[in-house]
């Protein structure tokens, strides 16, 4: 009778489990596997990848114009975090503790942009700051400029668009960090003689620090590799980590040092998370 | 102490939660705040706290007007329901928060946190952290953290109502002792009857929003000053009729089961009126007394350790209550006759008289008023 149970629940296990572990191998684990190894394969004289163990592509990693980028990758990774968090903190703690019936609407007014497309998205704010976009023709019109403002292709563009892009990741796990915060805390603080910014300072940040180092993991890791957005914003004047793999792939055509690129990528995210567990971040927060 | 004056709060333009609140609150009292859920006692404990602020009305502190401080700014400190320690502090941080927010010196914080530590009994625990405690020494921890700034006023919020009965039993008795020694006037607000009755020097019965009577609990119990107080507080025997005849404080009353009698002044004929009998002054007869003509049939008998109950029920189906201390002998069935000294009936003007009063005085249309 037993074995018979549990032969069956086995088997419905089997079933259950098995139609996503198929997906992960496929998907998942085979691409990364194919990747790594390719990381290890050099190239020919006609461009062709030869399966010839090599450390050349980790050893070009070290070059000088890409340390610049990765320097370049990781500060406009860290800006865009740091305007992602002040921003989103009031926001979150808005929506969060409002008792208004426009609670929903507030927080559906980040979710909403998930419906579009980011590529057509950050497009969009190309015609928007261009120079001859909606931006500089209100500007110049209203007599503020007299020529248009050279606004896209920069630094700042790019952190534009990655903050419009990530803005919502960092919202979200503040927003239920925030919601977890029992109002009487901040009731019995004030209580004891604590004015509203010693409340924030002592009570309220310490208590939301999951969610500020969540959000913050969740704007950082992706920042680094939205490589549309400093292509289409940044003119190639603002180049991040996923720019120069995304090139190798593609007009480079040298995919096995691409593929060195990704591995460095996936390794510092890897070890970002790390960092976060080792902190005490909850994996599942990350929605890992 | 606490001076509530004319205080009313109006949640949406028409939802009176405190109606007309006046309540002087004296210098070391513990004045309990009771009533059912939503009558209003915890929104008026948090006026006075300065989360919610009085539509209208004022409320004095030591006679100087608080009602638009902030409540950083108020000398009065708060014991929440759900303790609301800071889960990411330790025991001692949790009670110095107050200190080292006024920027006392350390040395004197650390001695302060360990005397009141000791005196709540908790003396060794300030390393730990709230999630380690159990209820009770939470709720501990809720008291020294609020008894630590000297208040001149200690607000509690149903403190003991998430603890079991036996360590609620000591608590009481433990915050009353707490309370004489320390000399602080206390407002605490529960629900349970008991819990008021055990520990108050005085107390406030509210009931929707409206403060129905103040006074000691002896008051309170024996002397109860509406319908609503006789039945929240305790267990009672309320008769409603119409005053018959009255003879100096002698009220004699028809009810539907007969008459009866009791003592009262500033009560006239035909005047609606309810009369409240506790169950221990309850009593009965073989035969009838002069005065009162209700009978009863015994129905029942429930022993209660201490207490003996007997349910008896009258013509008209209600239930009397009648209570013995365990050993005396009282009917176990039969017809009884019930009746009571004068003085152990509470005889209470019925809010239905006003309504009546009312009513008489409108004028109905072409009619003469006569």
């Amino acid at each position: 009778m037993i074995g018979k149970k549990m032969k069956a629940s086995s088997v419905s296990a089997a079933v259950m489990v098995g139609p996503v572990t198929l997906w992960l191998v496929f998907f998942v684990a085979v691409p990364l596997l194919y990747v790594f190894v390719m990381s290890f394969c050099s190239l020919d004289q006609n461009y062709n990848v030869v399966f010839h163990f090599t450390m050349e592509n980790y050893a070009r990693l070290f070059d000088i114009n890409y340390l610049e980028i990765y320097v370049q990758s990781l500060v406009i990774a860290f800006l865009t975090t740091v305007i992602c968090l002040v921003l989103a903190y009031p926001f979150s703690f808005l929506i969060a503790r409002t008792t208004s019936r426009y609670k929903a609407v507030l927080y559906m007014l980040v979710i909403i942009p998930f419906w579009t497309n980011s590529l057509i998205r950050i497009y969009g704010w190309r015609t928007f700051l261009g120079a001859n976009g909606w931006l500089n023709h209100v500007l110049i019109s209203a007599g503020i400029v007299d020529t248009p403002l050279d606004l896209l292709f920069s630094k700042g563009a790019t952190i534009l668009g990655m903050v419009y892009c990530l803005f919502p990741y960092m919202v979200m796990p503040l927003y239920t960090a925030i919601e977890k915060l029992d109002r009487n805390l901040l009731e019995a603080s004030a209580d004891l003689g604590a004015r509203k910014v010693t409340t924030y300072r002592k009570i309220v940040i310490p208590l939301t620090a999951s969610g500020i180092f969540s959000g913050s993991i969740m704007v950082f890791i992706p920042c680094l590799g939205l490589f549309f957005v400093s292509d289409i914003l940044g003119g190639g004047n603002s180049d991040i980590i996923g720019n120069l793999i995304e090139r190798q792939f593609q007009s480079g055509n040298n995919w096995p040092l691409g593929s060195a690129l990704s591995i460095i990528l996936i390794a510092v995210t890897l070890l970002l998370v790390k960092l976060y567990q080792k902190c005490g971040g909850d994996l599942e927060s990350l929605g890992v | 102490m606490v001076e509530i004056s004319g205080v009313n709060k109006v949640f949406d333009d028409d939802n009176y939660v405190v109606k007309d609140m006046n309540l002087d609150i004296y210098e070391g009292e513990f004045l309990t705040l009771l009533g059912s859920s939503g009558c209003g006692k915890t929104t008026t404990l948090r006026m006075v706290a300065g989360f919610e602020e009085p539509t209208c009305g004022s409320i004095r502190v030591n006679g100087i007007s608080i009602e638009n401080q902030e409540p950083y700014e108020r000398n009065v400190n708060t014991v929440f329901q759900s303790y609301a320690l800071f889960p990411h502090m330790t025991i001692y941080d949790n009670v110095a928060y107050g200190l080292k927010i006024k920027k006392v010196k350390k040395d004197v914080i650390k001695e302060s946190v360990t005397r009141i530590l000791d005196m709540v009994q908790l003396g060794g625990f300030e390393k730990r952290y709230p999630s380690q405690l159990s209820g009770g020494q939470k709720q501990r921890v809720a008291i020294a953290r609020a008894l630590i700034n000297q208040p001149q006023v200690l607000l509690l919020d149903e403190p003991l109502g998430a603890l079991d009965l036996k360590l609620r039993k000591q608590m009481q008795l433990e915050l009353k002792q707490l309370q004489k020694k320390l000399n602080i006037t206390f407002i605490y607000v529960t629900h349970d009857q008991e819990e008021a009755l055990t520990m108050s020097d005085r107390i406030a019965v509210m009931n929707s929003g409206v403060l129905e009577q103040v006074g000691t609990p002896t008051e309170i119990y024996e002397k109860p000053a509406s319908k609503f107080v006789a039945t929240f507080i305790g267990e009672t025997n309320l008769f409603e009729g119409y005053v018959q005849e009255v003879r100096d404080r002698d009220v004699m009353i028809t009810v539907e089961s007969g008459t009866i009698r009791a003592a009262g002044e500033g009560f006239k004929e035909k005047e609606l009126v309810a009369v409240s009998v506790r169950p221990e002054r309850m009593k009965y007869s073989d035969v009838p007394v002069e005065g009162f003509t209700i009978e009863a049939v015994v129905s029942g008998q429930v022993y209660v350790g201490s207490v003996l109950k007997t349910i008896a029920v009258l013509p008209n189906g209600n239930q009397i209550k009648i209570e013995r201390l365990a050993g005396q002998v009282i009917p176990e069935k039969g017809k009884i006759y019930l009746y009571w000294d004068q003085d152990d009936a509470k005889l209470i003007h019925s809010i239905d008289q006003e309504f009546f009063d009312k009513v008489d005085n409108v004028r109905m249309g072409g009619g003469k008023a006569s």
